[in-house]
């Protein structure tokens, strides 16, 4: 039978949930890293007993960990993320220009098939890639030095790079996504960049339809279907079926279209989920019932789903890195909140109960389905 | 022989117990104390100063003799009762700080 091991980043550390393929019974193994901010952990494809974490504070700066026994113990990597050549300026929230500045990293992508190789998306936003198990890394600079890079700007939460996807269909191929920059592509794996934000249509900067200053929070694709992606932008659910050539708004009947997760279910690539979320002003769920809605016809339709969880009194937020799916047949569906929950639905979103309910603001949320 | 304190949270992540114990070559300064402390504990680099600017961070702080040395050139003499291990070289976390971020 298979096993389940959840990775959770929380704003004290990180912990690692367990259980059968039932799904059940949960260990929790944590805090990791206590006290620290984790943003995120997650484990290789290739090897799933490599993980690694982004651990920081503002006291101490960034820390990465890598662990290669599943979590249970963890050394320190290189943490030296320093910007190719002349970093430049970027645009500040009062549009005046601003030195980049490395502050984080949001996000660790593996390699799909190298347990040495991982991608890093830092604030200031950047890439960088190690290829030897995170002990040093390099900017791929071709991304900021787009030719746009002056007229990105910091969203709410900073200037942060906090999507990587790797097409599983071609190793040359990278999707990213950047607060407040928009979304990028590159086909010749991470030397050249283009910006993928056609169709995207923003109110709140000054050209709604520029080719960058979009704030997008989230993008998830389906593996067997690597062209087609899901984007849950500050608002506006969208879709593009041509690798972000083209997007086009699919938030049809959500109560609010603003959120910051999105994720598609693991054998259903049209069956997608996400929480609304109030407003860019009330980070909550609407009416204070906590709804995860889901789309099994690629977006516009959607239907809530409530079944255990909280649905009067609930005032939480559920960040961009914090929903995720197991691959078993009933595929499972998990999200984490900022009050400190992570639910599960153990049957595709119909129903859900929390594994735990009291650990620190919960940052990210990955899920391995171990053999 | 120096002797560094170190947070709680620093002492963690270097898997030191206690205070630390450094053979400093040459003059004693916030820079000599802190290349010998990231020599002897390489998990600190980077969380103490700047990687590039070398640089204290914003929200550490250098203690000795009861004298907040913070504002000191890192390459100034430190006290001689720090050069000669009678007194600690306290690095400090601020009180204030962290995080405002909204929406990791």
């Amino acid at each position: 039978m298979s096993n389940i091991r959840v990775l959770v980043g929380t704003r004290k550390g990180a912990f690692v949930l367990t259980s059968d393929g039932k799904r059940e019974n949960w260990q929790v193994d944590g805090p990791h890293f206590a006290g620290w901010e984790v943003y995120h952990v997650k484990g290789s494809p290739a090897d799933p007993n490599r993980l690694y974490a982004s651990q920081s504070s503002s006291w101490s700066g960034q820390v990465i960990q890598r662990s290669s026994d599943g979590g249970k113990t963890w050394e320190t990597v290189d943490n030296k993320f320093v910007y190719d050549g002349v970093p430049g300026t970027h645009q500040w929230y009062d549009g005046t220009p601003h030195p980049w500045e490395f502050k984080r990293v949001w996000h660790l992508e593996p390699s799909l098939t190298d347990p040495d190789t991982v991608y890093a998306g830092i604030e200031d936003a950047a890439l960088f890639r190690s290829t030897d198990g995170a002990k040093s890394w390099q900017e791929l600079s071709g991304l900021r030095g787009h030719g746009s890079g002056p007229r990105w700007q910091p969203g709410a939460g900073g200037m942060c790079l906090h999507t990587i996807i790797l097409d599983p269909s071609d190793p040359a191929r990278i999707f990213i996504a950047i607060s407040a920059a928009g979304a990028f592509r590159t086909d010749d794996g991470g030397t050249t960049w283009q910006p993928i934000n056609r169709g995207l249509h923003s109110l709140y900067i000054p050209e709604p339809t520029a080719e960058v200053g979009h704030c997008v929070h989230r993008i998830a694709m389906h593996r067997s279907r690597p062209e087609v992606l899901f984007m849950q932008k500050h608002w506006d659910v969208m879709r593009s079926d041509n690798a972000g050539d083209l997007w086009t708004e699919v938030s049809g009947n959500l109560p609010t279209d603003f959120g910051f997760v999105i994720d598609v279910h693991a054998h259903e690539p049209e069956t997608v989920y996400v929480v609304p979320i109030k407003s860019d002003g009330e980070h909550y769920p609407p009416e204070g019932k906590l709804r995860v809605y889901r789309s099994r016809t690629g977006g516009n339709e959607w239907e809530p789903l409530t079944k255990g969880l909280p649905q009067r009194d609930c005032y939480v937020n559920v960040l961009r890195d914090a929903m995720a799916v197991d691959s078993l047949d009933s595929c499972g569906v998990y999200f984490g909140t900022t009050g400190g929950q992570v639910y599960l639905s153990p049957d595709a979103g119909d129903n859900w109960a929390p594994i735990v309910r009291d650990l620190p603001a919960v940052l990210s949320v990955e899920v391995q389905t171990l053999q | 022989m120096i002797t560094v304190v170190l947070p709680a949270h620093l002492r963690t992540l270097a898997r030191i117990s206690g205070e630390v114990k450094l053979d400093v070559k040459g003059p004693v300064t916030q820079r000599s104390i802190l290349d010998a402390l990231e020599a002897a504990y390489p998990p600190l680099r980077g969380t103490i100063r700047d990687h590039v600017t070398q640089q204290r961070r914003p929200f550490v702080r250098f203690f000795a003799c009861q004298e907040d040395l913070s504002h000191e050139s890192p390459d100034a003499p430190l006290p001689a009762a720090v050069a000669s291990g009678t007194e600690p070289f306290l690095i400090v976390g601020a009180i204030a700080g962290g995080s405002l971020n909204l929406a990791a």
